[in-house]
């Protein structure tokens, strides 16, 4: 995974509370396979709305998205994250985001940024003027001269590009040994079909 | 020390080990798949891994099936392609499928339940944001994308943070002609669709020891909704009812270790939660959504709310946008507003229990809207039919269906057109969720019936008496 440190950027205002991954990418299109991109996706649905910025020339190359409360709310398709990080987009800023929208952002190096609620309307409001670009610092969690907020885990795992799975098979030994503690401890756990007297099928 | 929550004695028991900035690798019992896991199973063949544990995966067709005309092939390559692909996978890593034409086919979080594969006690993820109904059961079950869904098939293990902890109490008795839906929409609307987020929440109280185990599932599936982590409720006498005899569920002596354990499965008395709300259940009506979002909810006796006395910007423009995407006007009663279409399905409301409420106000009616019923499971289908439901839909002018997630995700080519309006027992009035341009007005299967019968939004208690 790509790691992410720094990004000097062009981003994009779109006003909206509750940005739902319905509408960063419409359920018809997520038979495409991943490699055939799906950058074209993004928003799909909302693009032709009047105002809507992310196709405006003066945010062209936006690499960053400013949006308001409970972004990539609903659905867990990480495809709603692909169409964000295929479209060029690396980090979201917002006061709050679906939590499953967040682990998927930070498993393919997307940065969800959280700031208050007032801070997204200076954003949002500053973005309509001349001055397009903001600068996102990883490391010292700052947007220009603001905070942001990060869990420290994500962002550790944002900063090195880390994925989980390399550290998961790491403890190989600890997995094995907690599964045949539990199938002693929990018996019943174990998804055995069974018929009506009670005997394995 | 304070006691243990629900929430806590379930986690603890699944925590492998804990990291030292607190991740917790965690184990998990049961890992349900559907046709959109083909992304999780490109990244085990691109790492030239298999699945850790195929007895714990099970792979169930339900997002793409088409729900007329099974017997012939799919019309349409792409979803052909999504269903097959679903069965490949199964096929090639020695998982169990319920696939078409399986007698036990049907929405994930309905066949879970009903096979028994769901228990108190056991964590069970999937990649689909309503995996939190299974929490009904008293277990730990949440959505999650398609990398972890890959981490899970590899390792049978999650790293998470451990949530906060929120009780939802809900005292007293029901009301007549409301639900868990109904409830589930109150508490969206008034916490906020983000009011739960961080949190693994609890519902509790004597107006949720009342609940059937489809009430409860209904009410868990929609904690999603608020944005929760996941949802519970304590196990009881009524979740080992409904679970006796079921194929995967435990039977004899192991049933009788199991329930043992299980009965432990209750918040203590002194535990402490991070956050409490407290409701009764006779302060709540028939619910309806007017917006495009599930908090978007009121009171069928309400009218649509006005953007100009939003005191907040943010909500304020969220409001207008709304009302401008529904085609409602500011202050218009809800029961106003007319429908053209019904949809009575879905892993929210689409279990037997659904169904009889839905037939039981149809029955001797007619629908003056065309109407889709999907049932949640071809099980739920077959018992509907025995029970004779399937002839009230039909005799009330609805179209009775196969199962799936059909209308409720739009992917199988159900859908509403651009600019219908449907009364829906889904879960998500997002816009263009039930296709391009359609809205979405949400409620209980009472009410979605009755907006049938109306051609309006209707309160179904005010229906008037079958002659």
């Amino acid at each position: 995974m790509e790691a992410f440190t720094r990004l000097d950027a062009v981003a994009v205002p779109l006003p909206y509370a509750s940005i739902d991954t319905d509408q960063l990418i419409p359920a018809r299109f997520m038979s495409r396979p991943r490699a055939a991109g799906y950058g074209d996706l993004l928003l799909h649905d909302l693009r032709s709305t009047p105002g809507f910025l992310l196709d405006d020339p003066g945010y062209a190359g936006a690499r960053i998205v400013v949006a308001r409360r409970n972004f990539g709310c609903g659905s867990s398709r990480e495809a709603a994250v692909y169409a964000l990080v295929d479209a060029g987009i690396r980090c979201v800023i917002a006061p709050s985001f679906g939590d499953i929208f967040a682990a998927n952002a930070c498993n393919n190096g997307l940065l969800p940024a959280r700031v208050s609620e007032a801070a997204a309307e200076v954003l949002l409001a500053r973005l309509l003027g001349p001055d397009r670009r903001l600068q996102v610092d990883l490391e010292h969690a700052t947007i220009g001269e603001m905070g942001f907020e990060i869990a420290p885990v994500a962002r550790l795992k944002l900063l090195r590009g880390w994925e989980d799975i390399d550290l998961t098979l790491s403890h190989r030994a600890a997995i094995a040994a907690f599964a045949k503690g539990d199938a002693a401890r929990r018996p019943w756990a174990s998804a055995t079909e069974t018929s009506a007297t009670g005997a394995s099928t | 020390m304070a006691g243990e929550t629900l929430f806590d004695k379930v986690w603890r028991m699944h925590v492998v080990l804990t990291r030292e900035d607190g991740q917790a690798l965690l184990w998990i019992d049961r890992h349900f798949v559907h046709e959109g896991s083909h992304h999780a199973f490109a990244k085990l063949r691109a790492r030239g891994a298999g699945v850790a544990r195929p007895d714990l995966s099970f792979a169930v067709a339900d997002h793409y099936v088409p729900t007329r005309d099974r017997g012939a092939a799919i019309g349409d390559a792409a979803i052909g392609r999504m269903v097959g692909q679903l069965s490949d996978n199964a096929r090639a890593h020695g998982v169990r499928l319920f696939g078409l034409g399986d007698p036990a086919q049907g929405i994930v979080h309905v066949v879970g339940p009903e096979q028994g594969l769901t228990l108190p006690g056991l964590s069970i993820v999937c990649g689909d944001s309503h995996t939190s109904t299974h929490g009904a059961f008293g277990a730990l079950a949440f959505g999650i994308g398609a990398s972890d869904v890959a981490h899970v098939l590899m390792t049978q293990t999650l790293w998470q943070k451990r949530p906060l902890r929120m009780r939802i109490w809900v005292d007293g008795a029901w009301g007549p002609g409301v639900s868990a839906k109904d409830l589930a929409l109150c508490v969206i609307a008034t916490i906020g669709a983000d009011g739960a987020q961080g949190f693994a929440v609890e519902f509790a109280g004597a107006a949720i020891v009342g609940l059937s185990m489809e009430g409860r599932m209904t009410l868990c599936n929609m904690a999603i909704e608020a944005g929760a982590k996941c949802a519970m409720v304590a196990p009881d006498d009524v979740t080992l009812a409904y679970l006796a005899g079921r194929d995967f569920a435990p039977k004899g002596d192991a049933l009788a270790r199991a329930a043992a354990d299980w009965s432990a499965l209750a918040s203590d008395a002194d535990a402490v939660f991070d956050r409490e709300h407290r409701m009764a259940a006779a302060d709540i009506a028939p619910v309806v959504t007017w917006g495009t979002s599930p908090e978007d909810a009121l009171p069928i006796t309400a009218s649509v709310p006005d953007p100009a006395r939003e005191a907040d910007a943010g909500r304020a423009a969220h409001v207008a946008d709304a009302l401008d995407y529904m085609g409602l006007a500011a202050g218009q009663r809800l029961s106003d507003i007319r429908v053209d279409r019904v949809f009575i399905g879905s892993c929210t409301n689409g279990r037997i229990e659904d169904l009889r409420a839905a037939a039981s106000v149809l029955a001797g009616r007619r629908a003056v809207v065309p109407g889709l019923v999907s049932p949640g499971s071809s099980r739920v289908k077959a018992q509907a039919e025995r029970e004779g439901l399937d002839a009230v839909f039909r005799a009330a002018g609805l179209e009775w269906a196969e199962s799936g997630c059909s209308m409720c995700v739009a992917m199988n080519g159900d859908q509403a057109g651009p600019g219908e309006r449907c009364a829906s027992t889904t879960n998500r009035n997002f816009k263009g969720r039930q296709g391009p341009g359609s809205r979405t007005h949400l409620m209980s299967p009472a009410m979605a019936a009755a907006a049938a019968v109306a051609g309006f939004l209707v309160d179904v208690r005010a229906l008037p008496a079958v002659r």
